[in-house]
Protein backbone atom coordinates (compact mmCIF):
# COMPACT_ATOMS: atom_id res chain seq x y z
CA UNK A 1 0.00 0.00 0.00
CA UNK A 2 1.73 3.14 -0.82
CA UNK A 3 2.67 5.65 2.03
CA UNK A 4 0.07 7.87 4.04
CA UNK A 5 1.88 10.93 3.54
CA UNK A 6 0.01 13.50 1.69
CA UNK A 7 -0.34 13.24 -2.14
CA UNK A 8 -2.28 16.30 -2.45
CA UNK A 9 -2.97 19.44 -0.45
CA UNK A 10 -4.94 22.41 -1.16
CA UNK A 11 -4.45 25.59 0.99
CA UNK A 12 -7.26 28.04 0.94
CA UNK A 13 -8.37 27.55 -2.05
CA UNK A 14 -11.27 29.47 -3.99
CA UNK A 15 -12.53 28.34 -7.16
CA UNK A 16 -15.59 30.72 -8.63
CA UNK A 17 -17.52 30.24 -12.06
CA UNK A 18 -18.14 33.84 -12.73
CA UNK A 19 -20.36 34.71 -9.61
CA UNK A 20 -20.80 31.62 -8.76
CA UNK A 21 -17.55 30.01 -6.48
CA UNK A 22 -17.59 26.13 -6.53
CA UNK A 23 -14.88 25.85 -4.01
CA UNK A 24 -15.14 28.36 -0.60
CA UNK A 25 -11.80 28.56 0.50
CA UNK A 26 -11.14 24.81 0.88
CA UNK A 27 -7.67 23.62 2.88
CA UNK A 28 -7.71 19.54 2.72
CA UNK A 29 -4.92 16.87 2.66
CA UNK A 30 -5.28 13.94 0.85
CA UNK A 31 -3.29 11.46 2.50
CA UNK A 32 -1.55 8.36 0.16
CA UNK A 33 -3.49 5.12 -0.82
CA UNK A 34 -7.30 5.32 -1.32
CA UNK A 35 -8.91 8.25 -0.70
CA UNK A 36 -12.82 8.75 -1.58
CA UNK A 37 -13.82 12.70 -2.90
CA UNK A 38 -17.40 12.57 -1.02
CA UNK A 39 -20.42 14.59 -1.67
CA UNK A 40 -23.55 15.65 -2.80
CA UNK A 41 -23.98 17.25 -7.09
CA UNK A 42 -22.64 19.86 -7.27
CA UNK A 43 -20.29 19.99 -4.05
CA UNK A 44 -17.16 20.94 -5.82
CA UNK A 45 -16.20 17.46 -6.26
CA UNK A 46 -15.40 17.78 -10.03
CA UNK A 47 -13.98 21.30 -9.94
CA UNK A 48 -11.39 20.44 -7.23
CA UNK A 49 -9.82 17.64 -9.50
CA UNK A 50 -9.95 20.30 -12.61
CA UNK A 51 -7.99 22.79 -10.21
CA UNK A 52 -5.60 20.21 -9.55
CA UNK A 53 -5.12 18.88 -13.10
CA UNK A 54 -4.96 22.71 -14.07
CA UNK A 55 -7.64 23.32 -15.80
CA UNK A 56 -9.04 25.62 -14.08
CA UNK A 57 -6.23 28.76 -12.41
CA UNK A 58 -8.08 28.89 -8.64
CA UNK A 59 -9.17 32.78 -7.76
CA UNK A 60 -6.66 32.51 -4.20
CA UNK A 61 -4.85 29.69 -2.83
CA UNK A 62 -2.28 27.13 -3.10
CA UNK A 63 -2.08 23.45 -4.40
CA UNK A 64 0.39 20.69 -4.35
CA UNK A 65 0.32 17.65 -5.99
CA UNK A 66 2.72 14.84 -5.49
CA UNK A 67 4.68 17.71 -3.54
CA UNK A 68 4.81 19.86 -7.14
CA UNK A 69 3.36 23.00 -6.97
CA UNK A 70 -0.08 23.30 -9.73
CA UNK A 71 1.08 27.07 -10.29
CA UNK A 72 4.19 26.24 -11.44
CA UNK A 73 4.33 22.57 -12.44
CA UNK A 74 1.46 21.62 -14.24
CA UNK A 75 3.11 19.25 -16.79
CA UNK A 76 5.65 17.48 -14.25
CA UNK A 77 2.38 16.73 -12.10
CA UNK A 78 0.61 15.63 -15.33
CA UNK A 79 2.71 13.30 -16.31
CA UNK A 80 2.62 11.56 -12.74
CA UNK A 81 -0.88 11.24 -12.62
CA UNK A 82 -3.94 9.74 -14.50
CA UNK A 83 -7.26 11.19 -15.17
CA UNK A 84 -10.40 9.44 -15.62
CA UNK A 85 -13.08 12.20 -16.45
CA UNK A 86 -16.89 11.90 -15.49
CA UNK A 87 -17.92 12.46 -19.37
CA UNK A 88 -17.43 10.12 -21.69
CA UNK A 89 -14.06 11.22 -23.82
CA UNK A 90 -12.21 9.25 -26.24
CA UNK A 91 -10.59 9.72 -29.48
CA UNK A 92 -12.24 9.91 -32.53
CA UNK A 93 -11.75 7.40 -35.15
CA UNK A 94 -9.53 4.92 -33.62
CA UNK A 95 -9.72 1.50 -32.21
CA UNK A 96 -8.95 0.94 -28.13
CA UNK A 97 -5.69 -0.24 -28.59
CA UNK A 98 -4.91 2.58 -30.75
CA UNK A 99 -6.40 5.02 -28.66
CA UNK A 100 -4.75 3.86 -25.09
CA UNK A 101 -1.21 4.09 -27.04
CA UNK A 102 -1.96 6.91 -28.22
CA UNK A 103 -2.45 8.22 -24.94
CA UNK A 104 0.80 6.48 -23.49
CA UNK A 105 2.32 8.36 -26.31
CA UNK A 106 1.62 11.36 -25.37
CA UNK A 107 2.59 10.88 -21.66
CA UNK A 108 6.09 10.46 -23.12
CA UNK A 109 6.31 6.66 -23.30
CA UNK A 110 8.21 5.94 -26.39
CA UNK A 111 5.87 4.25 -29.49
CA UNK A 112 6.78 0.64 -28.63
CA UNK A 113 6.68 0.53 -24.96
CA UNK A 114 3.16 2.81 -25.12
CA UNK A 115 1.82 0.06 -27.19
CA UNK A 116 2.62 -2.36 -25.29
CA UNK A 117 1.41 -0.90 -22.34
CA UNK A 118 -1.73 -0.42 -24.14
CA UNK A 119 -2.36 -3.84 -24.73
CA UNK A 120 -1.25 -4.72 -20.91
CA UNK A 121 -4.04 -2.02 -19.47
CA UNK A 122 -6.24 -3.04 -21.79
CA UNK A 123 -6.12 -6.59 -20.65
CA UNK A 124 -5.92 -5.35 -16.87
CA UNK A 125 -9.39 -3.67 -17.65
CA UNK A 126 -11.03 -6.27 -18.97
CA UNK A 127 -11.18 -5.19 -22.28
CA UNK A 128 -8.82 -7.48 -23.78
CA UNK A 129 -11.37 -9.30 -26.51
CA UNK A 130 -12.41 -5.99 -27.72
CA UNK A 131 -9.61 -4.07 -27.93
CA UNK A 132 -9.57 -4.02 -31.98
CA UNK A 133 -12.74 -2.54 -31.61
CA UNK A 134 -13.52 1.06 -32.27
CA UNK A 135 -14.53 3.25 -29.36
CA UNK A 136 -17.22 4.63 -30.52
CA UNK A 137 -18.93 1.25 -31.02
CA UNK A 138 -18.73 1.03 -26.89
CA UNK A 139 -21.21 -0.02 -24.63
CA UNK A 140 -21.42 2.39 -21.78
CA UNK A 141 -19.45 -0.16 -19.15
CA UNK A 142 -16.92 -0.73 -21.86
CA UNK A 143 -16.26 3.09 -22.25
CA UNK A 144 -15.78 3.67 -18.57
CA UNK A 145 -13.33 1.00 -18.82
CA UNK A 146 -11.31 2.23 -22.17
CA UNK A 147 -11.24 5.97 -19.85
CA UNK A 148 -9.68 4.01 -16.96
CA UNK A 149 -7.20 2.07 -19.26
CA UNK A 150 -5.99 5.87 -20.69
CA UNK A 151 -5.48 6.89 -17.28
CA UNK A 152 -3.27 3.86 -16.44
CA UNK A 153 -1.05 3.32 -19.63
CA UNK A 154 1.67 5.47 -18.73
CA UNK A 155 1.67 4.25 -14.82
CA UNK A 156 0.85 7.14 -12.74
CA UNK A 157 1.66 7.48 -9.39
CA UNK A 158 -1.93 9.33 -8.54
CA UNK A 159 -5.14 8.40 -9.87
CA UNK A 160 -8.16 11.10 -10.16
CA UNK A 161 -11.27 8.83 -11.20
CA UNK A 162 -14.24 11.22 -11.43
CA UNK A 163 -17.63 8.78 -10.68
CA UNK A 164 -15.74 5.83 -12.21
CA UNK A 165 -18.87 3.77 -11.81
CA UNK A 166 -21.60 6.15 -13.54
CA UNK A 167 -23.69 4.27 -15.96
CA UNK A 168 -22.09 0.91 -15.51
CA UNK A 169 -24.67 -2.24 -14.61
CA UNK A 170 -23.99 -3.90 -11.04
CA UNK A 171 -21.62 -6.42 -12.21
CA UNK A 172 -19.46 -3.80 -14.08
CA UNK A 173 -19.64 -1.71 -11.21
CA UNK A 174 -18.35 -4.67 -8.83
CA UNK A 175 -15.52 -5.02 -11.08
CA UNK A 176 -14.69 -1.03 -11.94
CA UNK A 177 -14.62 -1.22 -7.95
CA UNK A 178 -12.49 -4.36 -7.33
CA UNK A 179 -10.09 -2.76 -10.30
CA UNK A 180 -10.01 0.62 -8.04
CA UNK A 181 -9.72 -1.48 -4.99
CA UNK A 182 -6.98 -3.56 -6.23
CA UNK A 183 -4.81 -0.43 -7.50
CA UNK A 184 -4.63 1.31 -4.38
CA UNK A 185 -3.83 -1.79 -2.25
CA UNK A 186 -1.83 -4.09 -4.31
CA UNK A 187 -0.31 -2.09 -7.34
CA UNK A 188 0.91 0.47 -5.06
CA UNK A 189 -0.92 3.53 -7.42
CA UNK A 190 -2.39 6.21 -4.92
CA UNK A 191 -6.25 7.33 -5.90
CA UNK A 192 -8.84 9.86 -5.46
CA UNK A 193 -11.81 8.65 -5.95
CA UNK A 194 -14.25 11.20 -6.10
CA UNK A 195 -18.18 10.16 -6.27
CA UNK A 196 -21.58 10.81 -4.26
CA UNK A 197 -21.88 7.01 -4.10
CA UNK A 198 -20.90 6.43 -0.61
CA UNK A 199 -20.92 2.19 -1.16
CA UNK A 200 -18.65 3.05 -3.77
CA UNK A 201 -16.12 5.02 -1.38
CA UNK A 202 -16.69 2.71 1.36
CA UNK A 203 -15.37 -0.42 -0.50
CA UNK A 204 -12.32 0.99 -2.16
CA UNK A 205 -10.98 3.97 0.20
CA UNK A 206 -9.08 4.00 3.45
CA UNK A 207 -9.81 7.95 4.19
CA UNK A 208 -12.72 10.48 2.87
CA UNK A 209 -12.76 14.06 2.30
CA UNK A 210 -16.38 14.79 2.41
CA UNK A 211 -17.68 17.93 0.75
CA UNK A 212 -20.80 20.40 0.41
CA UNK A 213 -21.34 23.30 -1.47
CA UNK A 214 -18.06 24.02 -1.85
CA UNK A 215 -16.24 23.41 1.11
CA UNK A 216 -14.43 20.60 3.50
CA UNK A 217 -17.59 18.71 5.24
CA UNK A 218 -15.62 16.25 7.16
CA UNK A 219 -12.30 14.38 6.81
CA UNK A 220 -10.35 11.79 7.71
CA UNK A 221 -9.69 7.99 8.13
CA UNK A 222 -12.96 6.01 7.44
CA UNK A 223 -12.95 4.00 10.25
CA UNK A 224 -11.81 6.12 12.58
CA UNK A 225 -14.84 8.61 11.91
CA UNK A 226 -17.69 5.66 11.98
CA UNK A 227 -16.09 5.52 15.59
CA UNK A 228 -17.04 8.99 16.59
CA UNK A 229 -18.08 9.37 20.28
CA UNK A 230 -21.63 8.29 20.03
CA UNK A 231 -23.89 5.61 19.61
CA UNK A 232 -26.14 4.75 16.69
CA UNK A 233 -29.56 2.89 17.09
CA UNK A 234 -32.25 1.89 15.51
CA UNK A 235 -35.23 3.35 16.81
CA UNK A 236 -39.39 2.46 16.39
CA UNK A 237 -41.41 4.43 18.57
CA UNK A 238 -45.68 4.37 19.19
CA UNK A 239 -46.88 8.14 19.68
CA UNK A 240 -50.22 10.21 20.29
CA UNK A 241 -49.21 12.98 19.12
CA UNK A 242 -47.38 13.26 15.84
CA UNK A 243 -44.00 11.97 15.25
CA UNK A 244 -42.04 14.74 14.01
CA UNK A 245 -42.99 16.27 17.66
CA UNK A 246 -41.24 13.80 19.44
CA UNK A 247 -38.28 14.10 16.70
CA UNK A 248 -37.78 17.79 17.19
CA UNK A 249 -37.72 16.84 21.00
CA UNK A 250 -34.74 14.73 20.54
CA UNK A 251 -32.78 17.06 18.03
CA UNK A 252 -33.18 19.99 20.54
CA UNK A 253 -31.47 17.63 23.03
CA UNK A 254 -28.13 17.11 20.19
CA UNK A 255 -29.45 13.65 18.74
CA UNK A 256 -29.32 12.98 14.87
CA UNK A 257 -32.51 11.42 13.51
CA UNK A 258 -32.35 9.65 10.15
CA UNK A 259 -35.19 8.48 8.44
CA UNK A 260 -34.79 5.00 6.97
CA UNK A 261 -37.97 2.68 6.59
CA UNK A 262 -41.64 3.53 6.89
CA UNK A 263 -41.41 3.58 10.85
CA UNK A 264 -37.60 2.93 11.74
CA UNK A 265 -35.36 6.05 11.98
CA UNK A 266 -31.59 5.63 12.58
CA UNK A 267 -30.52 7.64 15.76
CA UNK A 268 -27.51 9.02 16.45
CA UNK A 269 -26.67 9.83 20.54
CA UNK A 270 -23.90 11.86 21.19
CA UNK A 271 -21.76 11.29 24.17
CA UNK A 272 -22.05 8.76 26.80
CA UNK A 273 -25.93 8.69 27.63
CA UNK A 274 -26.56 5.92 24.82
CA UNK A 275 -29.98 3.88 25.50
CA UNK A 276 -31.19 5.27 28.90
CA UNK A 277 -30.85 9.20 27.57
CA UNK A 278 -33.38 7.61 24.81
CA UNK A 279 -35.89 5.89 26.82
CA UNK A 280 -35.72 8.98 29.20
CA UNK A 281 -36.40 10.87 26.53
CA UNK A 282 -39.43 9.29 25.30
CA UNK A 283 -40.77 8.49 28.70
CA UNK A 284 -40.65 12.30 29.72
CA UNK A 285 -42.91 12.42 26.17
CA UNK A 286 -45.20 9.88 26.52
CA UNK A 287 -43.80 7.85 23.42
CA UNK A 288 -43.94 4.56 23.65
CA UNK A 289 -40.60 2.29 22.51
CA UNK A 290 -41.21 -0.42 20.48
CA UNK A 291 -38.10 -1.77 18.76
CA UNK A 292 -34.30 -0.19 20.10
CA UNK A 293 -31.23 -1.71 18.55
CA UNK A 294 -28.14 -0.70 19.09
CA UNK A 295 -26.46 -0.19 15.11
CA UNK A 296 -23.22 0.17 13.64
CA UNK A 297 -22.38 3.65 12.12
CA UNK A 298 -21.78 3.88 8.46
CA UNK A 299 -20.38 6.07 5.76
CA UNK A 300 -24.15 6.81 5.44
CA UNK A 301 -24.14 8.34 8.68
CA UNK A 302 -20.99 10.33 8.41
CA UNK A 303 -21.77 11.61 5.60
CA UNK A 304 -25.23 12.63 6.62
CA UNK A 305 -24.23 14.24 9.69
CA UNK A 306 -21.47 16.22 7.71
CA UNK A 307 -23.49 17.49 4.83
CA UNK A 308 -26.10 18.39 7.64
CA UNK A 309 -28.92 16.12 5.68
CA UNK A 310 -31.77 14.07 7.40
CA UNK B 1 -17.46 -8.84 -5.64
CA UNK B 2 -17.20 -10.58 -9.00
CA UNK B 3 -13.32 -11.40 -9.50
CA UNK B 4 -11.64 -8.59 -11.84
CA UNK B 5 -10.18 -10.46 -15.45
CA UNK B 6 -6.75 -10.05 -14.92
CA UNK B 7 -4.47 -8.31 -12.22
CA UNK B 8 -1.73 -8.53 -14.81
CA UNK B 9 -1.04 -4.57 -14.32
CA UNK B 10 2.73 -4.08 -13.92
CA UNK B 11 4.59 -0.71 -13.11
CA UNK B 12 6.21 0.91 -16.00
CA UNK B 13 9.75 1.89 -14.99
CA UNK B 14 10.77 2.47 -18.71
CA UNK B 15 12.11 5.73 -20.47
CA UNK B 16 9.90 8.39 -21.04
CA UNK B 17 10.54 11.59 -23.10
CA UNK B 18 11.32 15.21 -22.27
CA UNK B 19 8.33 17.87 -22.25
CA UNK B 20 7.60 19.42 -25.60
CA UNK B 21 7.04 16.95 -27.51
CA UNK B 22 3.92 15.76 -27.83
CA UNK B 23 2.69 18.08 -30.82
CA UNK B 24 4.92 15.74 -32.70
CA UNK B 25 3.20 12.41 -31.69
CA UNK B 26 -0.30 14.63 -32.51
CA UNK B 27 0.93 15.52 -35.70
CA UNK B 28 2.46 12.13 -36.85
CA UNK B 29 -0.97 10.37 -35.55
CA UNK B 30 -3.20 12.69 -37.65
CA UNK B 31 -0.91 12.76 -40.99
CA UNK B 32 -1.20 8.99 -40.75
CA UNK B 33 -5.05 9.27 -40.41
CA UNK B 34 -5.34 11.00 -43.43
CA UNK B 35 -2.89 9.22 -45.69
CA UNK B 36 -5.28 5.49 -45.16
CA UNK B 37 -7.88 7.71 -46.56
CA UNK B 38 -8.78 6.91 -50.31
CA UNK B 39 -10.93 10.17 -50.66
CA UNK B 40 -7.93 12.04 -49.16
CA UNK B 41 -5.40 10.50 -51.21
CA UNK B 42 -6.92 10.93 -54.65
CA UNK B 43 -7.93 14.50 -53.83
CA UNK B 44 -3.52 14.69 -52.39
CA UNK B 45 -3.40 13.23 -56.46
CA UNK B 46 -5.55 15.53 -58.10
CA UNK B 47 -3.38 18.54 -56.45
CA UNK B 48 -0.46 17.49 -58.29
CA UNK B 49 -2.24 17.18 -61.67
CA UNK B 50 -1.57 20.94 -62.40
CA UNK B 51 2.60 20.11 -61.24
CA UNK B 52 3.01 17.64 -64.16
CA UNK B 53 1.30 20.29 -66.84
CA UNK B 54 3.70 22.79 -65.43
CA UNK B 55 6.64 20.09 -65.81
CA UNK B 56 5.33 19.77 -69.68
CA UNK B 57 5.22 23.28 -69.90
CA UNK B 58 9.05 23.92 -68.97
CA UNK B 59 10.12 21.19 -70.69
CA UNK B 60 8.70 22.29 -73.91
CA UNK B 61 9.79 25.76 -73.21
CA UNK B 62 13.25 24.56 -72.96
CA UNK B 63 13.76 21.91 -75.54
CA UNK B 64 11.42 23.35 -78.12
CA UNK B 65 12.51 27.27 -79.55
CA UNK B 66 9.54 27.15 -81.61
CA UNK B 67 7.61 27.35 -78.65
CA UNK B 68 5.23 30.33 -78.23
CA UNK B 69 6.25 33.09 -75.99
CA UNK B 70 2.96 33.60 -74.49
CA UNK B 71 3.32 29.93 -73.37
CA UNK B 72 6.47 29.68 -71.81
CA UNK B 73 7.54 28.88 -68.56
CA UNK B 74 8.54 32.39 -67.12
CA UNK B 75 9.01 33.98 -63.52
CA UNK B 76 5.49 34.72 -62.85
CA UNK B 77 4.69 31.03 -63.73
CA UNK B 78 5.56 29.87 -60.38
CA UNK B 79 2.65 33.10 -58.92
CA UNK B 80 0.15 31.50 -61.14
CA UNK B 81 0.87 28.46 -60.16
CA UNK B 82 0.75 29.16 -56.59
CA UNK B 83 -2.82 30.87 -57.40
CA UNK B 84 -4.28 28.16 -59.21
CA UNK B 85 -3.24 25.56 -55.97
CA UNK B 86 -5.20 27.56 -53.58
CA UNK B 87 -8.21 26.09 -55.26
CA UNK B 88 -6.76 22.23 -53.79
CA UNK B 89 -5.42 24.89 -50.85
CA UNK B 90 -8.96 25.20 -49.86
CA UNK B 91 -10.69 21.51 -50.65
CA UNK B 92 -7.43 20.16 -48.20
CA UNK B 93 -7.67 22.38 -45.88
CA UNK B 94 -11.93 21.65 -45.42
CA UNK B 95 -11.48 18.13 -45.63
CA UNK B 96 -8.44 17.99 -43.30
CA UNK B 97 -8.97 20.91 -41.25
CA UNK B 98 -12.55 21.01 -40.11
CA UNK B 99 -12.57 18.25 -38.12
CA UNK B 100 -9.49 18.77 -36.18
CA UNK B 101 -10.59 20.19 -33.04
CA UNK B 102 -14.56 20.16 -33.87
CA UNK B 103 -14.49 16.11 -33.62
CA UNK B 104 -12.07 16.76 -30.70
CA UNK B 105 -14.64 18.82 -28.86
CA UNK B 106 -16.99 16.40 -29.94
CA UNK B 107 -15.93 13.51 -28.16
CA UNK B 108 -14.75 15.40 -24.93
CA UNK B 109 -11.40 14.30 -26.25
CA UNK B 110 -9.79 17.82 -24.89
CA UNK B 111 -10.05 16.76 -21.37
CA UNK B 112 -7.80 13.49 -22.43
CA UNK B 113 -5.22 15.83 -24.23
CA UNK B 114 -4.56 18.07 -21.70
CA UNK B 115 -5.22 16.10 -18.62
CA UNK B 116 -1.18 14.72 -20.39
CA UNK B 117 1.79 16.25 -20.06
CA UNK B 118 1.67 18.66 -22.67
CA UNK B 119 0.17 22.61 -23.01
CA UNK B 120 -2.51 23.98 -24.86
CA UNK B 121 0.01 25.17 -26.96
CA UNK B 122 1.38 21.99 -28.09
CA UNK B 123 -2.02 20.19 -28.40
CA UNK B 124 -2.86 23.44 -31.38
CA UNK B 125 0.67 22.90 -32.75
CA UNK B 126 0.18 19.37 -33.19
CA UNK B 127 -2.93 20.24 -35.27
CA UNK B 128 -1.64 23.18 -36.71
CA UNK B 129 1.46 20.84 -38.01
CA UNK B 130 -1.54 17.80 -39.76
CA UNK B 131 -2.94 20.61 -41.85
CA UNK B 132 0.51 22.25 -42.97
CA UNK B 133 2.21 19.49 -43.62
CA UNK B 134 -0.02 18.95 -46.32
CA UNK B 135 -0.72 22.33 -47.52
CA UNK B 136 3.12 22.77 -47.67
CA UNK B 137 2.89 19.35 -49.39
CA UNK B 138 0.90 21.12 -52.21
CA UNK B 139 2.04 24.35 -52.58
CA UNK B 140 5.88 24.77 -51.15
CA UNK B 141 7.42 21.51 -51.94
CA UNK B 142 6.04 21.78 -55.29
CA UNK B 143 6.85 24.98 -56.44
CA UNK B 144 10.44 24.14 -55.75
CA UNK B 145 10.59 20.86 -57.15
CA UNK B 146 9.31 22.74 -60.07
CA UNK B 147 12.01 25.13 -59.98
CA UNK B 148 14.58 22.61 -59.87
CA UNK B 149 13.00 20.34 -62.54
CA UNK B 150 13.32 23.66 -64.98
CA UNK B 151 16.92 23.95 -63.87
CA UNK B 152 17.68 20.32 -64.05
CA UNK B 153 16.07 20.49 -68.24
CA UNK B 154 17.54 23.46 -68.63
CA UNK B 155 21.09 22.20 -67.81
CA UNK B 156 21.97 25.17 -66.59
CA UNK B 157 21.80 27.86 -63.26
CA UNK B 158 20.94 30.98 -65.49
CA UNK B 159 17.20 31.20 -65.06
CA UNK B 160 17.65 30.65 -61.08
CA UNK B 161 20.64 33.06 -61.17
CA UNK B 162 18.04 35.56 -63.09
CA UNK B 163 15.24 35.13 -61.10
CA UNK B 164 17.07 34.18 -57.82
CA UNK B 165 13.91 36.08 -55.75
CA UNK B 166 11.78 32.61 -56.78
CA UNK B 167 12.62 30.56 -53.63
CA UNK B 168 12.03 33.50 -51.06
CA UNK B 169 9.14 34.40 -53.06
CA UNK B 170 7.56 30.72 -53.06
CA UNK B 171 8.63 30.30 -49.87
CA UNK B 172 6.99 32.72 -48.41
CA UNK B 173 3.61 33.01 -50.25
CA UNK B 174 3.15 29.26 -49.94
CA UNK B 175 3.70 29.68 -45.84
CA UNK B 176 1.74 33.19 -46.09
CA UNK B 177 -1.01 31.04 -48.38
CA UNK B 178 -1.23 28.25 -45.90
CA UNK B 179 -0.82 29.75 -42.62
CA UNK B 180 -3.51 31.91 -43.20
CA UNK B 181 -6.00 28.90 -44.48
CA UNK B 182 -5.08 26.82 -41.38
CA UNK B 183 -5.15 29.38 -38.58
CA UNK B 184 -8.56 30.51 -40.06
CA UNK B 185 -9.78 27.05 -40.34
CA UNK B 186 -8.47 25.88 -36.95
CA UNK B 187 -10.11 28.53 -35.39
CA UNK B 188 -13.40 27.87 -36.88
CA UNK B 189 -12.75 23.90 -35.76
CA UNK B 190 -12.63 24.87 -32.22
CA UNK B 191 -15.89 27.11 -32.31
CA UNK B 192 -18.27 23.80 -32.86
CA UNK B 193 -18.48 20.13 -31.86
CA UNK B 194 -19.97 19.79 -36.04
CA UNK B 195 -16.75 19.47 -38.41
CA UNK B 196 -19.64 19.86 -41.26
CA UNK B 197 -21.04 22.78 -39.71
CA UNK B 198 -17.02 24.31 -39.73
CA UNK B 199 -16.98 23.54 -43.38
CA UNK B 200 -19.59 25.16 -44.60
CA UNK B 201 -18.28 28.25 -42.11
CA UNK B 202 -15.01 28.08 -43.96
CA UNK B 203 -16.75 28.12 -47.46
CA UNK B 204 -18.87 30.65 -46.42
CA UNK B 205 -16.30 33.08 -45.06
CA UNK B 206 -14.11 32.88 -48.14
CA UNK B 207 -17.03 32.99 -50.88
CA UNK B 208 -19.04 35.82 -49.28
CA UNK B 209 -16.21 38.02 -48.80
CA UNK B 210 -15.32 37.55 -51.89
CA UNK B 211 -18.68 37.93 -52.82
CA UNK B 212 -19.06 41.11 -51.12
CA UNK B 213 -16.04 42.52 -53.00
CA UNK B 214 -17.12 42.12 -55.94
CA UNK B 215 -20.93 43.63 -55.04
CA UNK B 216 -18.73 46.88 -53.63
CA UNK B 217 -16.35 46.61 -56.71
CA UNK B 218 -19.43 47.09 -59.01
CA UNK B 219 -20.98 49.82 -56.52
CA UNK B 220 -18.24 51.70 -56.42
CA UNK B 221 -16.49 51.32 -59.62
CA UNK B 222 -13.20 50.76 -57.67
CA UNK B 223 -11.19 48.25 -56.13
CA UNK B 224 -9.73 50.06 -52.49
CA UNK B 225 -12.12 47.66 -51.11
CA UNK B 226 -10.34 44.77 -52.07
CA UNK B 227 -8.93 44.12 -48.36
CA UNK B 228 -12.49 42.97 -47.54
CA UNK B 229 -11.53 39.81 -49.56
CA UNK B 230 -9.17 37.10 -48.52
CA UNK B 231 -8.70 35.59 -51.76
CA UNK B 232 -7.67 38.95 -52.91
CA UNK B 233 -5.50 40.42 -50.26
CA UNK B 234 -3.54 36.78 -50.69
CA UNK B 235 -3.04 37.51 -54.52
CA UNK B 236 -1.87 41.54 -53.58
CA UNK B 237 0.66 39.92 -51.43
CA UNK B 238 1.37 37.55 -53.63
CA UNK B 239 2.01 39.83 -56.58
CA UNK B 240 4.40 42.19 -54.38
CA UNK B 241 6.55 39.20 -53.69
CA UNK B 242 6.74 38.23 -56.79
CA UNK B 243 7.57 41.84 -58.21
CA UNK B 244 4.45 41.90 -60.57
CA UNK B 245 2.11 44.27 -60.72
CA UNK B 246 -0.98 44.49 -58.27
CA UNK B 247 -4.32 44.45 -59.59
CA UNK B 248 -6.38 45.84 -57.07
CA UNK B 249 -6.23 49.50 -55.59
CA UNK B 250 -5.77 48.39 -51.70
CA UNK B 251 -2.40 49.13 -50.65
CA UNK B 252 -0.37 45.85 -50.16
CA UNK B 253 -0.04 47.15 -46.41
CA UNK B 254 -3.30 47.10 -45.75
CA UNK B 255 -3.78 43.74 -47.62
CA UNK B 256 -1.19 42.21 -45.20
CA UNK B 257 -2.51 43.66 -41.93
CA UNK B 258 -5.66 41.75 -43.07
CA UNK B 259 -4.16 38.73 -43.20
CA UNK B 260 -1.93 39.27 -39.88
CA UNK B 261 -5.24 40.45 -38.17
CA UNK B 262 -6.99 37.29 -39.25
CA UNK B 263 -4.38 35.19 -38.19
CA UNK B 264 -3.57 36.96 -34.73
CA UNK B 265 -7.66 36.85 -34.38
CA UNK B 266 -7.61 33.06 -35.30
CA UNK B 267 -4.95 32.64 -32.24
CA UNK B 268 -6.86 34.60 -29.65
CA UNK B 269 -10.37 32.52 -30.67
CA UNK B 270 -7.66 29.23 -30.19
CA UNK B 271 -6.51 30.48 -26.62
CA UNK B 272 -10.12 30.67 -25.80
CA UNK B 273 -11.25 27.97 -27.11
CA UNK B 274 -8.96 25.31 -26.31
CA UNK B 275 -9.19 24.48 -22.79
CA UNK B 276 -9.84 21.21 -20.65
CA UNK B 277 -12.37 22.43 -19.41
CA UNK B 278 -15.72 24.52 -20.95
CA UNK B 279 -17.42 27.02 -18.28
CA UNK B 280 -20.58 28.13 -19.45
CA UNK B 281 -21.73 31.11 -17.72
Amino acid sequence: MPDSAPVVTLDNVTVTYGKQAALRDVTAAFSGGAVGLLGPNGAGKSTMLKSLLGFLVPDQGRMRVLGLDVATSPQEIRARIGYMPESDSHIPGMNAVSFVGYCGELAGLPKVDAMQRAHEVLFYVGLGEARYRNVETYSTGMKQRIKLAQALVHDPDLLFLDEPTNGMDPKGRDEMLELARDLAHNKGVNLILSSHLLPDVEYVCDAVVVMDKGRIAAAGPIDAMKQARGRVYELRVKTVAPLEQFISRLQSSGIECQATEEDVMRVFVPGDGGARQLFAMASAAGVQVRHLRPSVQTLEDVFAKAVGEQ
Amino acid sequence: MSPIHDQGYRRYAGERAPHGRAWLVIASAGIRTFITKRVFLGLLLLSWFQFLGRVAQIYFTVTTPQWPALLAASADSYRQFLDVQSVFVFFITVYVGSGLIANDRRANALQIYLSKPLTRSEYILGKFAILMAFLLLITWVEGLLLLLIQTLLAGSFKFVIDNLYLFPAITLVSFIQTTMAAAAMLALSSLSNSARYVAILYAALIFFSQALFNVLRFVTGGSTVAWISFSANLEQISRLIFRQPLVYETPWIVSFLMIAALIVVSGWVLERRVRGVEIVS
